[in-house]
């Protein structure tokens, strides 16, 4: 009972997500809501994102720094474990899971609202498509979401650098050195590709629950918790997927 | 005109139309009548092609809804303006862009012509200085004006509206009613009101069609619903005292009695 509710979820999903790309917006109004969902979910998302990795960066640097008791160990490890840290699942994951709440929760309830309030019904029957209305601005606004991360890399690497440095942990030199060995480009191709999918699932999971809900004031509230449960799931679960078919040999 | 053709609707086992056959006509309001559960709403929501119909057929001056292309149905849609109960304005938009948004979406008109349009639009609605309002900075009636002024802003041909009164003072549904039949009257549109507020009725019903669980029980005009002898529509519309009354009066001022 509860798979076939699940694969009926599933496969409405991915109806929507076909429906999203039918019957395009005029491009007039259409240029104009990318803006405003650029605005809304990429723009107002750096605040919290860089306060977020500032510290969590710094926060590695010390307890990977607090870790190495050995002094046959080198310092620069602590530069190393930071970048590989930040770069490799910080970043990519960790924010996109704060993003999940953040902004998917946004989307879910704005959506929702709209829902329960019968403005999806008023753009229906004006013949609006209203998925590709509301929801395309969003995945074309999080097309833009690895700028949040490429953001958050290097305020997390900074903020290790400042917690190791200034904390007594570490010299800059070593630091600096720990980031650049054994430096492996594939790594940021690795995790620009994990972010992309997560931008995906960030504007569409949430958009989903949004759009189908139904009920009043209060079951908007629980679409947007079951939207952040969803979106997370689904972004740990890609990125165990896409860590063992990019990284493992 | 719209013309329902016995016109059957089923959710699960429930059969919720049970074939509905009825005209609405130009240029008249037409009211949409019954209890709640009647089957009202579907009936509109299937005439907004929401809801397909089982069975029957849903003309809009000759052209079946179902047997158009998708192309066509959108075209139709855009000859349809809608006033939601809850009005549905777009929250994040004030009341000239809620009016503006259908020309924006569908007409090649420019930033010029449809500010022009939507300035008399809601001149037309008597709103005054609300231009710039968010929709939750006015009031309840006043929101139904800018629901009426965005149905009616690209000419519709049909206009549809559900409840147009819920929530509305006594005067201010008055209002609102009149607005209704004069844009209705002016602009020749066929119009179609969901409603339960029998002051409509009375005031407005140049059509009314009675729904009573699923089945049309009665049609006729405001004056018709006075001298009807059909039981149902006689125990729904005359169920309060104060229109037992008017009834009474009325079918004696039409004997010449003296009232």
């Amino acid at each position: 009972m509860i798979l076939s509710r699940w694969l009926t979820q599933i496969g409405k999903y991915f109806l929507m997500v076909k429906e999203v790309f039918r019957k395009p917006t005029k491009s007039s109004v259409m240029r104009g809501l990318i803006l405003k969902e650029i605005d809304d979910l990429i723009i107002g998302s750096l605040g919290i994102v860089s306060f977020i990795s500032f510290f969590v960066g710094g926060v590695v640097a010390i307890q990977t720094a607090l870790n190495l008791t050995n002094p046959l160990i080198p310092k620069y490890l602590i530069g190393f474990a930071t970048r590989q840290s930040v770069i490799l699942e910080f970043a990519p994951t960790f924010i996109s899971i704060i993003m999940a709440g953040k902004v998917g929760s946004f989307i879910t309830s704005s959506i929702g609202t709209m829902r329960v309030t019968e403005q999806i019904d008023a753009l229906e029957v004006m013949g609006v498509n209203s998925l590709n209305y509301l929801v395309f601005p969003k995945i074309i606004a999080l097309l833009f979401y690895p700028f949040v991360i490429m953001l958050s890399m290097f305020l997390g690497i900074l903020g290790g650098w400042m917690a190791g440095v200034y904390g007594g942990f570490t010299s800059s030199a070593e630091f600096i050195s720990g980031i650049q060995t054994e430096f492996i480009p594939f790594h940021i191709t690795y995790a620009f590709i994990k972010t992309f999918v997560f931008a995906l699932l960030l504007a569409t999971i949430p958009s989903f629950h949004g759009f189908y809900m139904k009920g009043g004031a209060l079951e908007v509230g629980k679409a947007s918790t079951t939207s952040f449960v969803w979106t997370s799931v689904m972004i740990i679960l890609s990125n165990y997927i896409l860590t063992q078919l990019l990284l493992s040999k | 005109m719209i013309e329902v053709k016995d016109v059957v609707k089923s959710f699960g086992d429930a059969t919720v139309l049970k074939g509905i056959t009825t005209t609405f006509e130009t240029g008249k309001t037409n009211l949409i009548i019954g209890q709640s559960g009647s089957g009202k709403t579907v009936l509109l929501k299937s005439l907004l092609g929401i809801h397909k119909p089982d069975s029957g057929k849903i003309l809009y001056d000759g052209r079946a809804y179902w047997d158009l292309s998708e192309d066509e149905k959108r075209d139709l849609r855009t000859e349809i303006g809608m006033v939601f109960q809850g009005s549905a304005l777009f929250d994040s938009m004030t009341v000239a862009q809620n009016v503006g948004f259908p020309l924006q979406m569908f007409s090649s008109k420019s930033k010029g012509e449809i500010k022009d349009r939507v300035d008399e639009v809601i001149a037309r609605v008597n709103l005054v200085d609300a231009h710039h309002k968010k929709p939750s900075e006015i009031s309840g009636g006043m929101q139904k004006r800018v629901a009426i002024a965005r149905a009616i802003v690209n000419n519709p041909k049909y206009l549809f509206c559900d409840e147009p009164n819920s929530g509305l003072d006594p005067k201010t549904s008055t209002v609102i009613d009149n607005l209704i039949q004069e844009i209705t009257h002016e602009y020749k549109i066929t119009t179609v009101i969901n409603t339960h507020d029998m002051n409509s009725v009375m005031e407005i019903g140049e059509k009314i069609v009675f729904l009573k669980e699923g089945v049309l029980a009665w049609e006729g005009t405001k004056k018709e619903i006075f001298k009807t002898d059909n039981a149902a529509i006689v125990d729904f519309v005359y169920s309060s005292n104060l229109f037992k009354k008017v009834r009474k009066a009325q079918l004696r001022e039409d004997k010449g009695e003296s009232v």
